[in-house]
């Protein structure tokens, strides 16, 4: 065990750290762009000098770096405020998923394209009959000659709205048990017949969509696993969901919190004094750099050739939960003023905007409660809930009227 | 950058495992929970022929001179089984104590009588409730001699030695010293958990002797305390996870409703929860030990954070433990009780967790500080 750089990694963290100081846009270039602008720039300008995806291999337009190299240039650029964030779902659960099951042409078409930025994936599984039971999602695909023929809706779709492609699961034999009725593809996202709807959040945002499948014709090379074979292709997909959504902290974190805490008061004294206050930062800290090490443990794991394992559930169980309740605590430390949003909150209107994201992100690539069954069955090895759909025809499982 | 313990590391884990599992089954602890021996004294003799009391204490000093990396996967394994041995009184207090701060002769004197088990040491902290702070110390000493009381002080009745935390009048206001036990008035303490042996130590003109400098008691206590944090969250580490298990064995093979309660959501998202602490306990405590065996400047805050983690994952391990087990873990019969009532122990043993929440922020603002200079 050796928390410092090896010379080799100072070696790398240094030559990072030059690149980073000498080409993070400014603020005057990222002036007057969108997000997705801002983002694309920024990814571009990563992949052009070979610093865009650095763990993939070079062929896929990555740098072929280790799992401890992305490490320290994830530390690096975190110290930079670069634009970032519509790339997720494509680099960090297609790009996986792409690099599992494609064969070698699609993986050389598609995934400089997304190491580049020039194109945005979106990930089309949920549906309003299969959110926490995934299997259960009713989009039905129809073989007709070369191609499959998808009829149906997906829903909680990110960024289905400014996607070029997307990767979908649907279901290919209803008359199967659930599990083993479903097949995998991706698809260009402006493909006839695609309708895509968005949907209004509680924090007043639209990240997420409804998308409608009307006869939209996919080419069965774009097929990704045998017929049948979605479930495992999906596995692949939504490990690295959960390792990419634990990330986030929506920027309230200990740090953010701690300096609110030094400036704002508590009879007369900065709240930080207090016991209390102390006492619950102190917990937050503690989740923070667990969960921090916890993730360096399992790139330990990574680079010794170990598959990531349902172990990285932890890193979205706790880091959701740990967001809302500090957004909640940084409204109680303004006291009065807490709810307050806009101009006149200043910086500590970015609190209750957070606060109401947080519920999301304890839903989002599985929610809390299915994060502890994973926890539970794959990790703990105790037994499956029982199942009255187990092993019957899909066609066959009770649904209720509102389904 | 390797955030692992090494293969050599992992036998030797594998290693203390078997042997703790012949040598310290649940029945051992019971019998000194039940008894009147203080210890366990066969084990004693055991773990200090496999060289454990030694781990840390350099060669010259009769010990095996390894890191603290080896140091931790043994206090894991102590957690683990809830040994009843002075371990952390003599190793992680009283050997750090003199390892960090003793003269050359005061670690002739003891370090080799440590590493062979022939002594045992402890840390004479507390004086009764209450947050022990420079002021509230009333043990004072003179040139040459000791007057006070220190209670509880873990494996007091046992102990060969002591560090006594004492007031003075310069500098911080406290200072360390080693007095010999053999005529000091000692008093056996009950606790919570028989397991582990506490004593009230009376100090009248004793003999004593100044560990460091005079003055300086108070800083030499907290960093004392940081190390010794990091190695009792390891204890409480190792305690959780056996709990855990412990528990997870119960829920599967106890049957209601027809099918093993393992199956029932209510008690899969506990155990469940149970682990994510435990894990996040663990991960911090990789951070304690790097920053305990490099000596660093970020040692303080590790140490609270290790110390916080794992003070809160045994607890709720050891209780939701009792729980899963229903009404048979509340049964005296039951070995639940063994890790409920070691899990408070070491929560108090070195401060309570409130304390070690308030140290860990403290070192925040420290360490914030050093980086802004």
């Amino acid at each position: 065990m050796d928390f410092n750089d090896t010379p080799a990694e100072a070696t790398f963290r240094q030559e990072v750290r030059e690149w980073l100081e000498a080409n993070a846009p400014t603020a005057d270039e990222l002036q007057g762009l969108d997000e997705i602008a801002r983002s694309k720039l920024w990814q571009k300008r990563k992949y052009d000098a070979g610093w865009a995806c650095i763990r993939w291999p070079t062929e896929y337009g990555g740098r072929g770096a280790t799992a401890i190299e992305n490490v320290i240039w994830g530390q690096e650029e975190g110290k930079f405020n670069v634009p970032g964030g519509v790339f997720g779902i494509g680099q960090g659960m297609a790009a996986p998923t792409l690099m599992a099951w494609a064969n070698e042409d699609q993986k050389r078409e598609h995934l400089p394209k997304l190491a580049s930025g020039e194109h945005i994936w979106c990930q089309l599984f949920s549906e309003p009959a299969g959110g926490s039971d995934l299997a259960a999602l009713r989009t039905k695909a129809e073989k007709d000659g070369d191609e499959w023929v998808i009829n149906g809706q997906k829903i909680w779709t990110s960024g289905a709205h400014y996607s070029d492609f997307g990767i979908i699961v649907v279901r290919t034999d209803p008359e199967v048990p659930k599990h083993r009725g479903l097949t995998y593809f991706f698809l260009d996202m402006k493909s006839p017949g695609i309708e895509v709807k968005p949907i209004k959040q509680i924090s007043g945002g639209a990240n997420f969509n409804e998308v409608y499948f009307t006869d939209v014709r996919i080419p069965d090379e774009q097929r990704l696993g045998a017929v049948g074979q979605g479930w495992q292709v999906s596995l692949t997909t939504l490990m690295n969901e959960r390792a990419a959504i634990g990330g986030g902290g929506g920027g309230v974190g200990f740090s953010r919190v701690y300096r609110l805490a030094q400036r704002v008061t508590i009879d007369d004294k900065p709240a930080i004094e207090d016991s209390s206050v102390r006492a619950k930062l102190a917990n937050w800290y503690c989740q923070e750099t667990g969960l921090k090490y916890t993730g360096y443990r399992s790139l330990t794991a990574l680079s010794r050739g170990e598959t990531p394992g349902p172990e990285n559930s932890i890193g979205k169980l706790v880091g959701a939960s740990k967001l809302q309740d500090m957004a909640s605590f940084a409204m109680d430390l303004c006291e009065l003023s807490g709810a307050m949003q806009g101009e006149l909150a200043e910086e500590y209107g970015m609190y209750p905007g957070a606060y109401m994201g947080a519920p999301g992100g304890r839903i989002a690539g599985g929610s809390d409660e299915i994060m502890l069954n994973i926890l539970a069955e794959r990790v703990l090895g105790m037994p499956q809930d029982i199942r009255p759909d187990k092993g019957i025809p899909f066609s066959q499982i009770p649904t209720g009227a509102n389904n | 950058m390797n955030f692992e313990f090494s293969d050599e590391q992992n036998q030797l884990r594998d290693q203390a495992q078997s042997f703790l599992s012949d040598n310290c089954p649940p029945a051992k602890v019971r019998e000194i929970l039940e008894g009147d021996e203080p210890y366990d004294k066969q084990l004693w003799q055991s773990i200090a022929e496999l060289g454990w009391l030694s781990t840390v204490i350099p060669e010259n000093h009769g010990g095996l001179g390894l890191s603290y990396y080896e140091l931790v996967v043994i206090a894991e394994e102590i957690g683990r089984v809830v040994a009843p041995v002075p371990f952390s009184s003599s190793v992680y207090l009283a050997s750090e104590a003199i390892l960090q701060f003793g003269s050359d002769a005061q670690k002739q004197k003891w370090l080799p009588r440590f590493a062979t088990g022939e002594a045992i040491g402890t840390f004479a902290f507390g004086e009764g409730a209450g947050r022990p702070s420079p002021g509230s110390i009333q043990t004072a000493a003179t040139e040459h001699d000791i007057s006070g009381t220190k209670y509880p002080v873990p494996d007091g009745d046992v102990a060969d030695v002591a560090i006594v935390v004492s007031s003075c009048d310069s500098g911080d206001g406290v200072s360390l010293y080693l007095v010999d036990l053999s005529d000091v008035q000692r008093d056996v303490i009950s606790t919570l958990d028989p397991s582990r042996s506490h004593a009230k130590l009376t100090f009248d003109r004793s003999p004593a002797e100044l560990l460091g400098s005079a003055g300086n008691g108070w800083g030499m206590t907290n960093q004392i305390l940081d190390r010794a944090a990091v190695l009792f969250a390891w204890e409480q580490v190792g305690g959780s996870q056996a709990a855990l298990e412990q528990a997870k064995a119960y829920a599967m093979e106890r049957y209601a409703f027809g099918r093993p309660i393992a199956g029932f959501q209510a008690i899969k998202h506990k155990l469940a929860n149970v682990y994510v602490k435990n894990t996040l306990a663990r991960s911090n405590c990789y951070y304690g030990t790097w920053a305990l065996d490099e000596n660093n400047a970020e040692l303080a805050l590790a140490a609270a954070t290790s110390r916080v983690s794992a003070t809160q994952a045994f607890y709720f391990a050891s209780k939701e433990n009792i729980q899963t087990h229903g009404g048979m873990g509340f049964t005296w019969e039951f070995d639940c009780q063994f890790f409920y009532r070691r899990a408070k122990l070491l929560s108090v043993n070195i401060g309570s967790e409130s304390w070690w929440q308030d140290r860990l922020i403290t070192a925040y603002e420290q360490s914030n500080q050093a980086d802004a200079a």
